[in-house]
C-alpha cells in the first residue's frame, strides 16, 4: 500500500499543528463558532445530536494491521469503545470531545491517516473497488489512480471552496463493486484494443434530494491524462455550477440542465488547453505509485483445496461462511473475505474497539496486513491463502464477526439516522436491526438470493436509498417517523434508481412490508436463480404494488 | 411551552438550562410558559454562545409529563436520553446505572 513520503508527513504534521492550534483558540474563546465551523469541517469534526462527529480519511478503503488497531486504540481511549465505518470506505467516531481531537489527530499521524477533506465542499475521499488488487476480473488494481487522485485533489487550492461536495470513485473491473455512477465523477479502468490503460469516464451521478445516474461522457481517456481530463470537470463545474441554492448546487444537476452533450464539449474545450501541459501524467510517476500497490508475494499454497474440502464436512457454518463471504482471486490458492459488520440484529458497519484489533492481528497473521473497507460498510481481507480459511474463520467467529451474510438481505447499508445524525428525520439503525431479525435465518436468507437493502434516515441519501433494489428512506410526517419504500434501484454496471411504490409506511408496520415484497418477489421469480432486481426489471412495480396495497384500493 | 438547549462547547455534550446554569440532563429545565420567558431564555443562550460555553442553541418545545420535563419531538427526546438502539450510551445510561 501508498506509504507516507517525507512530503505526506511534514503535510500531515503541519495540519495537526494547525489544527491544534485553532482547537486552543476555539476553547480559550480567541475564535468564535462562525469562524471555527468552516475550519472544524476541513479536518472532519461535525456536531451531531449528542455530541462531536469526527470522521476519518480511510484513502481508497486501503488500511493495515497497525492502522486498524489505531482507531481501535482512539475508540477506546477517545470516545465510547465503538466506531462506524461509512458508505466513503472511511470510519467515523460519534462521541469525541473537541479537546481531545488534536490529540487523535496526533495518534492518526503517527500510523500515516488523518481527517482532512472528510467534510466539506471540497473532493472528498476517493473511493475504489474494495476487492482492488485481487479481484479475479479486473483488468488492473483501479488504487494506484485513487492514490494519484487523493495527492491532486489534497488541499488543491482551485477545487477547495466547490459549489458543493465532489465524489469520486474508481474501478477496475467491468463488474462495477464501487458505485461508480452515482459518483461526481466515476471511472472504470479499462484497456483499449491496443492494450493501453485508460478509463471510462462518468460525470454527473449522485443521489441526495435529486438522484441521477453518470453519464459517460468518454469512453477511453488515456491514463496520462487522468488529471487533466478531472482538472476540465472540475473546472467546467467550478465556474458554472450553482452556488445560489444549494439543493441544486452538485454537478449532477449542472449536468442535467447542461444537457450531457454541452457538458461534454464544454468539458473537452477545457481540456484542450490542459491536454499537453503540466499535469500530463508522466509513465514513470504513473508506475512509480503502481509500485506502492504492488501485491504480496503470493507464494502458490495447493494444499488448500483439499484443507477446504476437509474443513467443510467438518462444520456446515463454516461451509456457509465459504459460499457467502469468500470469493474468487486471481489467484487460485488465494481467495477475498468479507468480514460482515452485519451481525444479525446488530448495528450495520459498527465494530468495537477489541473487534478492530483482533481483525487487525488477523490481517497481520493471515493477511499480508492488508484490510479494506468496503461502501457497504463491511471489512475485506483481499488476499488469503485458502489454506489459511478455516483458522481465519475460527478467529472471526471468536470476536462474533463470522455472519455469513454478504450480499443477503440482512447486509443492509444504513446511514446512522436520527439516533446520531443532526440532519436526520427519522431512524434507520433500528429499522435494519429489525428487518435483520426477521429475515435472521441463514437458510431463508440465501433462498432468497442476492438482495441490496438500503435505508436512509432522510432524504440526504447517506444510505443510498435509491440504488437499493429494496430502498428505505425515512421522513418525519405529522411528528411521526414514516417510511418510504423504492424497488428497483441498483449500483453496479447496470445502475439504475429504484421507484417510489406508493404510500409509505409506519415504523411498526415497515418490516411488514417489506416481507411481503420479499414473498411476491419469491412467488414470480421464474428460478432461484433470477435475482430480486431481474425479476422486479421484468415484471415492473404492479405486482409487488397489488400485494402491498390491493386491500387498500378495493375498500376504497 | 419552551425549554433552551444547546451543547457544550468542550465536549459537544448535549446540555439544557437549568436553574441558572446548563445541566447534562433535561428533567429539570427552565420553563417558558410565555412570549417574556422564551425571549428571556433566548437572551440566555444567546449571551452562552457568546461567551463560548455552548454551541447549536435552540428553543425547543417541551412539555411536563409526571412532574418531569420531556422534549415533544423525537429528535429532541433522542438527545435527551440518547441513541435508542444503544440504551448504555448518553443520558439514557447515567439514568439506568
Amino acid at each position: 500500500m501508498y506509504r507516507y513520503d517525507e512530503f505526506d508527513h511534514d503535510f500531515v504534521q503541519a495540519r495537526v499543528a494547525e489544527f491544534s492550534d485553532q482547537v486552543e483558540r476555539r476553547l480559550s474563546g480567541e475564535i468564535t463558532e462562525d469562524q471555527f465551523r468552516p475550519l472544524r469541517l476541513m479536518n472532519g469534526v461535525y456536531l451531531q445530536l449528542h455530541a462531536y462527529m469526527l470522521r476519518i480519511a480511510v484513502p481508497y478503503g486501503t488500511l493495515n494491521g497497525k492502522q486498524l488497531r489505531m482507531l481501535g486504540h482512539i475508540a477506546r481511549k477517545y470516545d465510547k469503545g465503538y466506531g462506524h465505518f461509512t458508505t466513503r470506505q472511511n470510519i467515523q467516531f460519534n462521541w469525541p470531545a473537541l479537546s481531545d481531537i488534536p490529540a487523535i489527530l496526533a495518534d492518526l499521524a503517527s500510523v500515516e491517516m488523518h481527517a482532512i477533506q472528510t467534510s466539506g465542499n471540497c473532493i472528498r475521499n476517493v473511493t475504489a473497488d474494495h476487492f482492488a488488487g485481487a479481484a479475479a476480473d479486473e483488468v488492473a488494481d483501479p488504487r494506484p489512480y485513487a492514490e494519484i487522485l487523493r495527492q491532486w485533489s489534497s488541499v488543491h487550492p482551485e477545487f477547495s471552496f466547490l459549489p458543493r461536495k465532489f465524489k469520486i470513485a474508481v474501478t477496475g473491473a467491468e463488474r462495477d463493486r464501487a458505485a461508480i455512477q452515482t459518483h461526481d465523477i466515476g471511472l472504470h479502468l479499462k484497456k483499449n484494443a491496443a492494450g493501453e490503460l485508460g478509463f471510462a469516464v462518468y460525470v454527473g451521478g449522485g443521489q441526495g434530494r435529486t438522484p441521477m445516474v453518470a453519464k459517460k461522457i468518454r469512453d477511453f481517456l488515456p491514463e496520462a491524462d487522468l488529471l487533466s481530463y478531472c482538472t476540465a470537470i472540475l473546472r467546467v463545474y467550478n465556474l458554472y455550477g450553482r452556488r445560489d441554492n444549494k439543493y441544486k448546487a452538485r454537478i449532477k444537476i449542472l449536468v442535467h440542465e447542461t444537457g450531457v452533450e454541452e457538458i461534454t464539449r464544454q468539458v473537452e474545450a477545457e481540456w484542450q488547453e490542459l491536454k499537453d501541459a503540466e499535469l500530463k501524467l508522466p509513465d514513470a510517476d504513473i508506475r512509480a505509485i503502481d509500485a506502492y500497490f504492488a501485491p504480496p508475494q503470493l507464494v502458490d499454497r495447493p494444499e488448500g483445496d483439499a484443507a477446504v474440502k476437509l474443513a467443510r464436512l467438518d462444520s456446515k457454518s463454516f461451509s456457509d461462511w465459504l459460499d457467502q463471504n469468500v470469493v474468487t482471486h486471481r489467484h487460485p490458492d488465494y481467495a477475498a473475505v468479507t468480514i460482515s459488520l452485519k451481525g444479525i440484529g446488530e448495528v450495520p458497519g459498527d465494530a468495537t474497539d477489541s473487534q478492530m484489533e483482533a481483525v487487525a492481528d488477523i490481517a497481520e497473521k493471515y493477511a499480508f496486513d492488508e484490510l479494506r473497507v468496503s461502501h457497504e460498510q463491511n471489512l475485506i481481507l483481499p488476499h488469503v491463502a485458502r489454506a489459511d480459511l478455516k483458522a481465519v474463520y475460527d478467529a472471526l467467529v471468536d470476536i462474533g464477526l463470522a455472519t455469513a451474510n454478504s450480499n443477503l438481505i440482512s447486509d443492509i447499508i444504513s446511514c446512522p439516522g436520527l439516533d446520531y445524525c443532526a440532519l436526520a428525520t427519522a431512524r434507520s439503525i433500528p429499522i435494519a436491526q429489525e428487518i435483520s431479525l426477521r429475515f435472521a435465518s441463514l437458510e431463508r436468507q440465501r433462498e432468497i438470493g442476492e438482495l441490496k437493502l438500503k435505508i436512509s434516515g432522510c432524504i440526504n441519501a447517506c444510505g443510498h436509498h435509491h440504488v437499493g433494489h429494496i430502498g428505505i428512506l425515512g421522513v418525519e410526517k405529522k411528528g411521526s417517523e414514516l417510511y418510504q419504500v423504492t424497488l428497483g434501484g441498483s449500483a453496479d454496471e447496470n445502475t439504475s434508481v429504484g421507484e417510489i411504490i406508493g404510500r409509505g409506511f409506519s415504523s411498526e408496520e415497515i418490516t411488514d412490508a417489506i416481507e411481503q415484497i420479499v414473498d411476491t418477489y419469491l412467488g414470480l421469480r421464474v428460478s432461484p436463480s433470477e435475482r430480486f432486481i431481474d425479476a422486479y426489471r421484468r415484471v415492473g412495480p404492479a405486482p409487488f404494488k397489488e400485494a402491498l396495497y390491493a386491500g387498500e384500493t378495493k375498500a376504497a | 411551552m419552551k425549554i433552551l438547549t444547546a451543547n457544550r462547547l468542550t465536549d459537544g455534550i448535549a446540555v439544557w438550562y437549568a436553574d441558572g446554569g446548563w445541566a447534562e440532563t433535561v428533567n429539570h429545565a427552565d420553563l417558558a410558559h410565555d412570549k417574556v420567558a422564551e425571549d428571556r431564555l433566548e437572551a440566555i443562550g444567546a449571551k452562552a454562545y457568546a461567551d463560548n460555553e455552548v454551541v447549536d442553541v435552540n428553543l425547543i418545545d417541551a412539555e411536563v409529563v409526571n412532574g418531569v420535563v420531556e422534549p415533544v419531538r423525537l429528535r429532541e427526546k433522542i438527545r435527551a436520553a440518547g441513541p435508542t438502539i444503544r440504551e448504555d450510551l448518553g443520558k439514557q445510561a447515567a439514568r439506568a446505572a
